[in-house]
């Protein structure tokens, strides 16, 4: 589906669950909790932002739900378009934007505890780049 | 001689991630004032309700709403049958 309409690129992103978390402990499971319907829009409209902000063809999102292990995949975001850099560009941009404003919240789990994961100030500032 | 009729609106109110685990619940139905108009005023109404809730909204700043899953300020207008959802910053991707 990608490569249809004179594709010259295509970019993909795989996201996936890390083995440990930021203080270097073992991560066993992690599960993403979502807000029904209200992802769906947020990704929709990060897509449709991108498709204004870039000549790209075509954009595809998957995000995963539930509990996921280690080294599984979390995210797939593919873009292709005629030239390189638009597909570079757009999926950097989806990519920022699903992180600051799709309704997603990660609970890492660890031997004896769970931990909700808090939000990194990069992503937001993440953001600033395009604007 | 004054009268006065109090009027009430009904809404959905859903909590996620860590404000869900403290509430102690994903979502319910509550029916207040129609003079709470505001996310604001709606989190100074659950604080006085119950200790839970004020823990919850501890840090009220960090606290992001929707409105029929639409993101808005804490100073957006609320009405009645409106889905209204508090949670932490999201964590996705």
């Amino acid at each position: 589906m990608l490569s249809t309409n004179n594709t010259g690129a295509i970019v993909n992103f795989l996201g996936t669950v890390r083995e440990k978390d930021k203080k270097n402990k073992k991560i066993l499971s992690m599960t993403l909790e979502h807000y029904p319907l209200m992802t769906e829009n947020e990704i929709l409209k990060i897509a449709e932002q991108a498709t204004k902000k870039w000549d790209i063809n075509c954009v595809s999102i998957i995000h995963r739900i539930g509990k996921l292990y280690p080294k599984e995949k979390i995210v797939y975001v593919g873009v292709s378009s005629k030239h390189r850099q638009n597909a570079f560009d757009a999926c950097s941009f989806i990519m920022d934007y699903l992180k600051s404003n799709a309704t997603f919240w990660k609970l890492e789990e660890f031997e004896h505890t769970k931990k909700w994961v808090i939000q990194d100030k990069k992503e937001i500032e993440a953001l600033k780049k395009w604007s | 001689m004054v009268s006065f009729i109090e009027k009430f609106i009904n809404m959905i109110i859903r909590y996620f991630s860590w404000v869900k685990d403290i509430v102690g619940k994903s979502e319910e139905i509550i029916s207040i004032s129609s003079d709470i108009d505001t996310p604001e005023k709606l989190i100074d109404h659950l604080i006085k309700k119950d200790e839970k809730y004020k823990k919850a909204f501890d840090k009220r700043n960090v606290i992001k709403v929707a409105q029929n899953k639409i993101y808005i300020s804490k100073s957006t207008k609320i009405k009645n049958d409106d889905e209204i959802a508090f949670f932490p910053p999201v964590t996705g991707g």
